[in-house]
C-alpha cells in the first residue's frame, strides 16, 4: 500500500511496503530517473526507515520510503536492477546493519575488516567507540591466474600529496588485467558527526566533507535544510551561491588541467597552472575569508566580503586557454591522452557515473540544467565529448573552465555591488509548525559532479540525520572498468583524469 | 713507455676522474635549474645536488628486512662503473693508454656493469616497484646497446680504430669529418641513447613522484642515506661522462693532446664549459618535452638505431 506525500521542498515522497520496492524502482529507472541517494534512518523503538531518493527528468525528485522492523532489519536488494543501489546497500549494511536480501555480493564496503562485525555506528544505541581487533579477513581480490601474471600493490600511502587509497593491479607484462581499489581509509563518520547539531553548525562540517568541494557540499547541505524548513532564499543570495560554485569549479579545473599535463612529464604547463590556481585562491581569500571559499554559504543566505574581481578571473581564464593550447600543441601529450583509459557511454550509464567523467563519455548530466536553483542564462553550456578517454576528460574540463569564467563574469554583472544578504536564518522548528520531523533533499552540481544531501530535522529543529553523497561514490567504481587494456605506467594519468575524492567517498 | 710517461698517464686519469666527479652534481644542478627557470619556477639552485649528497652522507642508511649484500654493494659498483668510465673516456685528454683499452666497447661494458648493478638493487628488496623498474630498465638497456655499438662502428671506420681517444683526436685534427654525414648521424644516434641510458625525458621522467610510471627512481625507492648518495652520484657521473663524450665528439677542440699542465688546464676548462652548456641545453630541451608512452620508447630507440645504421652505411658509401 503506497501513501504519496508532496513535501514542501518539491519532493514526492512515497511510503510503501518493502515488497513493492523492486517494481517501483524498476518503473522509475525505466522512466529516466536515476538513483541519487539511499539513506537508512534509525527511529529507535519504531525500527528503521530507508529512503531511496531519485532524480528525474525535468527536475523531478522522488523518494521511496520503506519501513524496516527492528528485529529483522532487511530490505529487498536492488543490486540486480541498479549497480549504485547495490553499493548503497552494502554501505547501509556496514553502518546500520540493515541486510540487503538477495544481494549478489554482500561484502563489507565502508568498514574494513578490523571493525567489529556486530557494531553499527549509525544506530542510535551504538557505543561511541568500537572495539577494534586484528583483520578478520583479507581484502578479497579475484585472483587472476596464469603464466606471467603478477600483482602490484600500491598505497594507501603514496609518494605525492594524494589521499589514501589502496590499489591492487594484476598485471601481465605492463598490461593491467584487473585493478581493484580499496578506499575508506579516511572514513571519519561524517554523517554521524552531523547528528544533534543545529543546522547553522552543520555548514562548517559540510564544507569539510571534501576540502576541495567546500561550496558544493556546503550549498547542498544548506539547500537540504532550507527545503526541510521551507526557507526561501532571496534571488541575490542565490546569485552569490551560483557565483561561488563556479569559482570553485574554475580553480579545481585549473589545478587538474596542470596536474594531468604533469603526469605525462610536461611540467611547464603544471608550473603555470599552479601559479594561476594560487592567483585564484588568493582572490578567494579576499572574497570569503578562506582560500577554498569556506564561509560564503550560510543556511538561508550567502555572503561575500569583497566584490568579485572579474578582470582577474577573465585574465586567468585567458591564460588557462593558452595553457591548454600549449599542452595540446605537444604531439607526445596528445598521444598520451588519446585513447587512454576509455570509459564507454554504456558503462558510464550502467554505473551511474556523474560529473565531467560522465560528460566525457557522452552523458549530459548536469544538475545546473536539471535541477537549477537560479537561472544561469545563455552562458551555461553543458560540455560533452563522446570518446570517453583521457583526452575527452581533459577537453571537457578545459571547456568547462572557460564556461565557468564566463558565468562568473555574467553573475558578477547581475549582482552589481551587492555582497549578498549575509544573513544566516533559521525557520520555525518543525515541532512549532506542528510536524514531527521534516525532511529535505538537495542536488547541487559541484565541480566533480552532482552532490546530493538528504537532511532530517527533529521537532526541535536539530539535525536528526544527514545523508551525504559525493559524486565520487558513483564514479569511483568506473575507474577499474576504464582501465581494461591500459598499461601500468598510464594508470596515474587515468586516475588523475578521473580525480575522484577519497574523503568525499569515504565520509 | 718510460715510467715517467706512465706516471703522466695515470695522473691524467686521476685528474679526469676528479674533475668529472666534481662536475657531475653541478651539471645536474645546472640542468634542473635551467628547467626550473624556463618553467617559471625559482629552482633550488645549481648547488642543490651537492647539498643533497652532503645531507645523504650524514644519514644512517635504512635497509629493508630481507635485503642482502646487494643493497650495500650495488650502489658502490654503480659508482665505480661511473668512475671507470670517467677515467677511460677522453674528456680532458685524448691520448690512449697502451696498457688499458680505451675502446668504446670497454666503456659501454663498464657502464653496463653499473646498469646491471642498479637492476639488481631494484630487485633486492623484493618490492613490486623495484622489480617493475628493473624490468623496464633492462628493456631500455637491451634496446640501447645495439645503437651504441652501431654508432661506434660508424665513427671508427674513418679513423680505422675504435679507440675513443683516437676518434676524438682525429676529429679534432680533421674537422671535416665532424660534419660528414656519417659523423653527424652517428652522434645524433648516440645523443638519443644517452637520454635513454641516463633516464631523461622523453624516456623517463626524473622529476616524477608517481611510482607506477618510474624507471630509474623505482629501482632506488628502497635505498637511503649514503647508499642513495652513491647511487645518485653514480647516475650523475654516468650522465656527465656521456654528455662529455658527446660534447667532445661534436666539438673536439680544447681536448688536450698531452699531459702538460697548460694543456691539462685548458682541457679541464673546456670540458667544464662544454658539459655545463650541454646540461643547460638538456634542461631547456626537457621543458618542451613530454614523456613518451612506455611502449613508444622502443620506437624512439629503433629510430636511433636506424640513424646509427645509416651512419655505418654512409661511412662506406660517402667517405
Amino acid at each position: 500500500m503506497t501513501v504519496v506525500h508532496h513535501r514542501g521542498d518539491g519532493v514526492v515522497e512515497r511510503h510503501m511496503a518493502p515488497e513493492g520496492l523492486t517494481d517501483a524502482v524498476t518503473e522509475l529507472l525505466a522512466a529516466g530517473h536515476r538513483l541519487a541517494l539511499v539513506a537508512g534512518h534509525d527511529d529507535a523503538e519504531r525500527g528503521f526507515h530507508v529512503a531511496y531518493a531519485f532524480a528525474g527528468p525535468g527536475g523531478a525528485r522522488t523518494e521511496l520510503v520503506v519501513r524496516v522492523p527492528r528485529g529483522t532489519p532487511a530490505v529487498p536488494s536492488l543490486a540486480a536492477i541498479s549497480f549504485p543501489a547495490g553499493r548503497f546497500e552494502r554501505a547501509m549494511h556496514d553502518t546500520l546493519g540493515i541486510v540487503p536480501t538477495g544481494h549478489p555480493r554482500p561484502r563489507r564496503l565502508v568498514l574494513h575488516d578490523h571493525w567489529p562485525a556486530d557494531w553499527f555506528p549509525m544506530r542510535a544505541d551504538a557505543s561511541p567507540e568500537a572495539r577494534f581487533r586484528p583483520d578478520q579477513g583479507t581484502f578479497s581480490f579475484v585472483p587472476v591466474e596464469g603464466q606471467g601474471v603478477y600483482e602490484i600493490p600500491v598505497g594507501p600511502v603514496h609518494a605525492g600529496m594524494i589521499e589514501p587509497g589502496h590499489f591492487r593491479f594484476s598485471v601481465v607484462g605492463e598490461t593491467i588485467v584487473r585493478m581493484k581499489a580499496r578506499l575508506w581509509f579516511v572514513h571519519r563518520g561524517m554523517e554521524k558527526l552531523f547528528e544533534g547539531r543545529a543546522p547553522a553548525d552543520g555548514i562548517a562540517l559540510a564544507e569539510r566533507i571534501s576540502g576541495d568541494t567546500a561550496v558544493g557540499h556546503g550549498l547542498a547541505f544548506a539547500m537540504a535544510v532550507e527545503g526541510a524548513l521551507g526557507l526561501e532564499v532571496s534571488e541575490e543570495d542565490r546569485l552569490v551561491r551560483a557565483l561561488l560554485l563556479e569559482l570553485e569549479r574554475l580553480h579545481n579545473h585549473v589545478t587538474d588541467l596542470g596536474a594531468m599535463a604533469n603526469d605525462v612529464g610536461f611540467g611547464v604547463v603544471n608550473a603555470h597552472a599552479q601559479r594561476l590556481r594560487e592567483t585564484l585562491l588568493r582572490h578567494h581569500a579576499r572574497l570569503t575569508g578562506h582560500r577554498l571559499l569556506r564561509g560564503g554559504i550560510t543556511v538561508g543566505g550567502a555572503v561575500l566580503r569583497a566584490p568579485v574581481d572579474t578582470e582577474l578571473v577573465g585574465r586567468v581564464a585567458a591564460e588557462v586557454a593558452e595553457l591548454v593550447d600549449v599542452a595540446l600543441g605537444n604531439a607526445v601529450v596528445v598521444d598520451r591522452f588519446t585513447g587512454t583509459a576509455v570509459l564507454t557511454r554504456e558503462a558510464a550509464q550502467n554505473m551511474g557515473v556523474l560529473g565531467y567523467v560522465a560528460r566525457a563519455s557522452g552523458l549530459a548530466h548536469d544538475a545546473r540544467l536539471d535541477h537549477p536553483f537560479v537561472d544561469l542564462g545563455p552562458e551555461l553550456r553543458v560540455v560533452t565529448r563522446d570518446e570517453g578517454d583521457v583526452m575527452a576528460r581533459f577537453a571537457v574540463r578545459a571547456e568547462e573552465a572557460a564556461v565557468s569564467a564566463r558565468l562568473v563574469a555574467d553573475l558578477a554583472g547581475r549582482l552589481g555591488t551587492s555582497p549578498g544578504s549575509g544573513t544566516a536564518r533559521s525557520g520555525p522548528a518543525p515541532g512549532d509548525a506542528g510536524a514531527g520531523v521534516a525532511a529535505g533533499l538537495s542536488l547541487v552540481e559541484a565541480w566533480r559532479g552532482t552532490a546530493c544531501h538528504r537532511v532530517e530535522l527533529d521537532g526541535a529543529g536539530r539535525l536528526a540525520r544527514v545523508a551525504v553523497v559525493d559524486p565520487s561514490f558513483f564514479t569511483w567504481p568506473a575507474l577499474p572498468v576504464a582501465l581494461a587494456d591500459t598499461i601500468v605506467p598510464d594508470f596515474p594519468l587515468a586516475n588523475k583524469s578521473f580525480n575522484q575524492s577519497y574523503a568525499g567517498n569515504d565520509l | 713507455m718510460s715510467a715517467v710517461e706512465v706516471a703522466g698517464r695515470v695522473l691524467v686519469a686521476i685528474v679526469q676522474v676528479a674533475v668529472v666527479t666534481a662536475l657531475a652534481p653541478i651539471v645536474m644542478g645546472v640542468t634542473r635549474q635551467t628547467r626550473a627557470r624556463l618553467e617559471g619556477r625559482a629552482g633550488a639552485g645549481v648547488g642543490q645536488p651537492w647539498r643533497d649528497l652532503r645531507k645523504l652522507w650524514r644519514k644512517r642508511p635504512i635497509r629493508a628486512t630481507g635485503t642482502t649484500a646487494v643493497g650495500v654493494v650495488a650502489p658502490l659498483v654503480l659508482l665505480a662503473s661511473g668512475l671507470v668510465a670517467g677515467a677511460l673516456v677522453p674528456l680532458v685528454v685524448a691520448a690512449p693508454l697502451p696498457q688499458v683499452p680505451g675502446d668504446l666497447f670497454v666503456v659501454v661494458s663498464a657502464l653496463l656493469v653499473g646498469t646491471v648493478a642498479l637492476a639488481l638493487l631494484g630487485l633486492d628488496a623484493g618490492t613490486a616497484f623495484g622489480g617493475m623498474g628493473s624490468s623496464r630498465h633492462m628493456m631500455i638497456a637491451a634496446l640501447v646497446e645495439p645503437t651504441v655499438l652501431m654508432a661506434v662502428y660508424a665513427l671508427s671506420i674513418p679513423v680505422g680504430s675504435s679507440t675513443l681517444s683516437l676518434i676524438v683526436a682525429a676529429r679534432r685534427d680533421d674537422p671535416a669529418t665532424i660534419a660528414s654525414p656519417a659523423g653527424v648521424l652517428a652522434v645524433v644516434a648516440l645523443a638519443v641513447v644517452v637520454l635513454a641510458e641516463t633516464g631523461r625525458l622523453p624516456v623517463d621522467n626524473p622529476a616524477t613522484h608517481l611510482e607506477l610510471t618510474m624507471v630509474h627512481e623505482a629501482m632506488v625507492l628502497e635505498t637511503s642515506g649514503p647508499d642513495l648518495a652513491w647511487v645518485e652520484l653514480g647516475s650523475w657521473l654516468r650522465l656527465t661522462v656521456l654528455l662529455g663524450l658527446v660534447a667532445n665528439l661534436m666539438v673536439p677542440w680544447g681536448v688536450a693532446g698531452g699531459a702538460s699542465p697548460g694543456a691539462l688546464l685548458l682541457g679541464v676548462v673546456a670540458l667544464a664549459a662544454k658539459v655545463v652548456l650541454l646540461g643547460a641545453a638538456l634542461g631547456a630541451g626537457e621543458v618542451a618535452m613530454a614523456k613518451l608512452r612506455l611502449f613508444r620508447v622502443p620506437e624512439l630507440l629503433a629510430g636511433s638505431f636506424a640513424l646509427a645504421f645509416l651512419a655505418v652505411t654512409a661511412s662506406y658509401l660517402v667517405a
